[in-house]
């Protein structure tokens, strides 16, 4: 009787830790088997004149998709880093308690907005309201909405685990806040807040659904004009190249996510160097 | 003593109440979100009422014949927009996910709270972490030319097996685009947000307790099924929650694997269907035919209820994450 329990209590933990760990190969393999085909399919069909010739029917190249990729970067970050930067300053520096937690929260409920609806408003607010058409400018402030929240709680966090003795030791010396912020308190939380923008260009690389109904979609490489003109970017290319029904438009589609992978996986690499310099040092 | 000079005590203020403005910045986009896409909402929210919810068939009328006027609001001839297909579509795609990905999540997170450590760890975290940082767009991809053929040729018919006790797995599995794919696509993008969030309460777990486990004389596996679980129940369940709010609101990989069924309520898991945020993506394009531009406020009003659904979803799940970790912080200190 007593042995029998032992013996299902024992065979129960292992079938229990095999789940386990079929569980985890499961997701691993997932992973593996989804970079494995991109990469496969994209060093098959991926050609270096791709990045210098422009989409056109069919098929062509990425090199407007990737300057109209590039631009939308370009200007969403250009607003939403200093709006994510100081706005986290504000939250872990000057804000109550109160004011910060209320802050938090209704950041984090902007980030759980799905994307398409943020697209959505774009288009109805950007697009057609204020009359400014598919256009780099309401992408970029669509992907701006996408993005400040990631780089605000980065640079809030980051701040935060600065030890309070070193702002204790700024003030004393007569700095007032401004000061001790920008001379003293930064310098810690420098590499925190650069992952927090790395990582909001990452995911702003990958979006799709905030872009469709804003950016457009345009062949021709993008013009520097704010509104009125269409912008390409590589996600379109993923998307609709690949319900077309020619091989070589697949390629195009493979090729086009295959450059995003290995851009996504640099910049998560970087984070990853940037992470372990700063354990390294404390 | 030197006196702090009134110019840096300026600029101390001037610094103040700029970051205070650019703090204000993510509530003042969330306001404007929610006010322009209910503003937008309200000409179809007067001509549908609560049909909008119910209704199953979403035509946009007759686009050459005479405008109709009912309830104000005039619109081409013959047309009704039905949500209910996207709604269902939605819900049955994401509580797939959650079945699916839920138990794997929960696994993984154990495996990397508590049977690896050093390098492996960290290697295997990053690797989760790395799911979670590719593009819906990629995930899509795949979905494409892999997934759904290996549903359609190798998955499905193994499901349909089930079909005479579950009616619901009946055949026939078709091309593999469908509710079934749907749902596992979504699994896959949501298992590194619960396992992430579920290896850390795990690891929050005091170590204290486990020891107790283990001199009462359980078994690893006892330890953690009745003392780690339980103890990060409520973290756990906001973990889901957050999972669900993120597998509703998808579009790209779900517009590229669900087959993109429309007024078809799904009548078993291979069936196609489309959900509310890929159908807004989808139809934004025949929409901007209609001259009335109903069917724009019509998506509007789309968008508004997958908004208001995700945002439920996610009040609860920080609140539950929160009271979780409250729970487990005063646990450590104890």
């Amino acid at each position: 009787m007593m042995k029998q329990r032992r013996k299902r209590r024992k065979v129960g933990g292992c079938i229990g830790w095999t789940v386990a760990w079929l569980a985890a190969a499961l997701v691993l393999f997932s992973l593996a088997d989804m970079v494995y085909t991109i990469l496969w399919n994209g060093i098959k069909s991926f050609r270096i004149s791709m990045l210098f010739t422009i989409t056109s029917g069919n098929a062509g190249g990425l090199e407007n998709a990737i300057l109209g990729t590039l631009y939308l970067i370009v200007l969403s970050i250009i607003i939403a880093a200093p709006l994510g930067i100081l706005g986290g300053i504000y939250v872990s520096e000057f804000a109550s308690s109160r004011i910060a937690g209320v802050i938090r929260f209704l950041t984090e409920v902007l980030s759980g907005v799905p994307s398409i609806v943020i697209g959505y408003f774009g288009y109805l607010f950007m697009v057609l309201r204020w009359g400014w058409g598919f256009s780099a400018l309401a992408g970029g402030i669509a992907l701006t909405i996408i993005m400040l929240p990631y780089i605000l709680r980065t640079t809030e966090s980051s701040l935060m685990q600065v030890p309070m003795a070193q702002r204790e030791a700024a003030w004393g010396l007569g700095m007032t806040r401004f000061q001790a912020v920008t001379k003293v308190i930064w310098r810690p939380a420098a590499g925190g807040i650069a992952t927090g923008v790395l990582l909001a260009v990452a995911i702003g690389l990958g979006e799709t659904a905030p872009l469709l109904y804003t950016a457009g979609w345009s062949t021709y490489n993008p013009s520097l004009a704010l509104t009125h003109h269409q912008i390409g970017y590589l996600t379109y290319i993923v998307w609709s190249y690949i319900d077309m029904p020619y091989t070589e438009s697949h390629a195009l589609a493979y090729s086009a996510a295959f450059v995003l992978l290995m851009v996504i996986l640099f910049i998560h690499l970087v984070v990853r160097a940037i992470v372990q310099r700063t354990m390294v040092k404390h | 003593m030197r006196k702090v000079s009134s110019a840096s005590k300026t600029a101390d203020k001037v610094f103040r109440v700029a970051t205070g403005l650019c703090a204000s910045s993510p509530v003042l986009f969330l306001v404007a979100i929610g006010i322009v896409v209910f503003i937008e909402s309200v000409p179809s929210i007067k001509f549908m009422g609560w049909h909008f919810l119910t209704g199953t068939q979403w035509n946009l009328g007759d686009m050459y014949g005479n405008l109709e006027v009912k309830n104000g609001v005039s619109a081409p001839a013959g047309a009704t927009y039905g949500a209910l297909p996207y709604i269902v579509g939605t819900l049955a795609s994401s509580v797939i996910a959650l079945l699916i990905a839920v138990p794997v999540a929960i696994f993984t997170a154990i495996i990397l709270a508590y049977r690896v450590r050093g390098p492996v760890k960290t290697v295997l975290s990053i690797l989760v972490e790395l799911l979670a940082g590719i593009p819906s767009v990629v995930f899509g991809l795949w979905g494409v030319i892999v997934l759904a053929p290996w549903v359609a040729q190798f998955f499905g018919p193994l499901l349909t097996h089930l079909g005479v006790v579950i009616p619901f797995f009946r055949g026939p599995v078709g091309t593999g685009m469908g509710l079934l794919s749907s749902g596992l696509i979504l699994a896959l993008m949501i298992v590194p947000i619960i396992t992430a969030t579920t290896r850390d309460l795990l690891e929050q777990v005091p170590i204290l307790y486990r020891e107790g486990g283990i001199g009462l004389g359980m078994t690893n596996w006892e330890v953690v099924r009745k003392i780690c679980l339980p103890y990060v129940k409520d973290g756990l369940i906001g973990a889901v929650a957050l999972g669900w709010g993120r597998a509703m609101g998808e579009t790209m990989a779900v517009l590229m694997v669900s087959g993109s069924a429309i007024n078809y309520l799904p009548h078993s898991i291979f069936s196609p269907i489309s959900t509310m945020a890929a159908v807004i993506a989808d139809q934004l394009d025949s929409a901007l035919t209609d001259a009335t531009h109903l069917a724009v406020h019509a998506l509007a009003e789309l968008a508004l209820v997958l908004m208001l659904l995700t945002l439920i979803t996610n009040f609860l799940a920080r609140w539950l994450v929160h009271r979780g970790g409250q729970r487990v912080r005063s646990g450590v200190r104890a």
